[in-house]
């Protein structure tokens, strides 16, 4: 087998792998933690702000410290995460508020049995 | 970086040449862009998802009580509570919970692929990259067998008025789950589902092939001769791009 001489291959760096499974360590309990809030939390909005707010701190560590963008210069963090941000604002703007307005304006029940949704049942709104 | 450029660079301006902006190679800025841009696509989706979700009918019910409707939007730990091997058993979230698991250690390997890369240790880049193409197959062959449990459905079939061939029929045996309605609930939920898990099991396929033609390419050491494991670090970029949409799927999908 050809080989090139000149490659000179360094020892590994403990501290950085051991930083590596550290990362995924705190991905997989976070994960955890979400597992523990859907069986236990009622259902509700409450329990959809704690589920994006774990999604996002999952994030921050996927792009900072897998995707290595936390150790990048300014320019390229900000040109990465600030249109992220106005991306987020749309999402909040657009799922929240004009979500349930279509809803309340369509006039669309909840139901508690499937026959209650067939008719439609008004309680006078 | 390279050694054998012979221009001289006289200006002192960044915008001059010779000079990296943002201390990242042409590629690297490139394929940060290019997953900037998909980010929006999967926010498109996902806002496309949301809207519908919470201008649906939602069920109000206690979740004990919980049965299918086309009428109102599923509870998603009913519908996903399947898991190979165990018919008939209720394990709520548990399979993509461990779909989730095998994309996080894939992505892992990844980073320890491109940490061996920049110490140019070959042997260790062909090793995790290898690993990293077992995670992404395993995880392609999860999202296989739910897809095939969504399509097929479970035993119960729900009772649902639905449009087949132009004709509107009643109290139709809804079985799984296809394009223009399904036994979960409204037709929407199956379209976003096969949409948007589809759309990222595309990435991921595509991002399988890339693992492994850059795999074959360490190992033959073409990046070797080339001097840098740069390309490692670019695809690398790419399969966390692909682990972190999956982390918004997993909770727009199977948790909200």
């Amino acid at each position: 087998m050809e080989q090139v001489s000149n490659i000179v291959v360094q020892p590994a760096d403990k501290d950085k792998i051991r930083g590596i499974w550290k990362v995924a360590l705190y991905l997989a309990i976070i994960t955890f933690i979400e597992y523990v809030f859907a069986f236990t939390m009622a259902k509700g909005m409450l329990l959809n702000v704690i589920f994006v707010s774990l999604t996002i701190v999952k994030a921050f560590f996927i792009v900072s410290e897998f995707m290595h963008l936390g150790h990048e210069v300014k320019g390229l963090i900000y040109s990465i995460i600030l249109p992220m941000m106005f991306v987020i604002w749309l999402i909040q703007a657009l799922v929240n508020m004009e979500g349930s307005a279509i809803k309340s304006a369509r006039g669309i029940q909840d139901a508690n049995t499937p026959a209650a949704a067939v008719e439609h049942v008004d309680d006078g709104h | 970086m390279s050694t054998t450029a012979t221009a001289i660079n006289e200006s002192k301006s960044v915008w001059g040449g010779g000079k990296s902006p943002f201390k990242a190679s042409y590629g690297k800025l490139m394929m940060w862009f290019f997953l900037l841009s998909d980010a929006f696509t999967f926010s498109g989706l996902l806002i496309a998802y949301a809207f519908i979700r919470f201008s649906a009918s939602a069920y109000k019910g206690p979740v004990e009580d919980f049965t299918f409707s086309t009428e109102y939007w599923p509870i998603p730990e009913k519908v996903y509570e399947a898991f190979p091997g165990l018919h008939g058993v209720e394990a709520p979230l548990m399979f993509v919970g461990l779909m989730t698991f095998i994309l996080i250690l894939s992505s892992v390997t990844m980073v320890l692929a491109v940490e061996a890369g920049q110490r140019m240790d070959k042997k260790n880049v062909v090793k995790w990259m290898l690993w990293t193409i077992i995670g992404g197959i395993a995880f392609l062959a999860c999202q296989a067998w739910e897809w095939n449990h969504f399509i097929n459905g479970t035993d119960i079939a729900t009772i649902g008025d639905v449009v087949i061939n132009g004709m509107w029929v009643n109290n139709h045996e809804i079985h799984g789950a296809g394009l223009t309605f399904n036994q979960y609930g409204p037709p929407a939920f199956a379209a976003l589902f096969f949409f948007i898990t589809g759309f990222h099991g595309f990435h991921v396929f595509s991002g399988v092939v890339i693992n492994v033609i850059t795999f074959f390419n360490a190992a033959n050491g073409m990046y070797e001769r080339r001097g840098h494991y740069e390309m490692i670090e670019k695809v690398g970029l790419y399969w966390h791009f692909v682990d972190l949409v999956w982390v918004f799927v997993f909770t727009f999908f199977y948790l909200i």
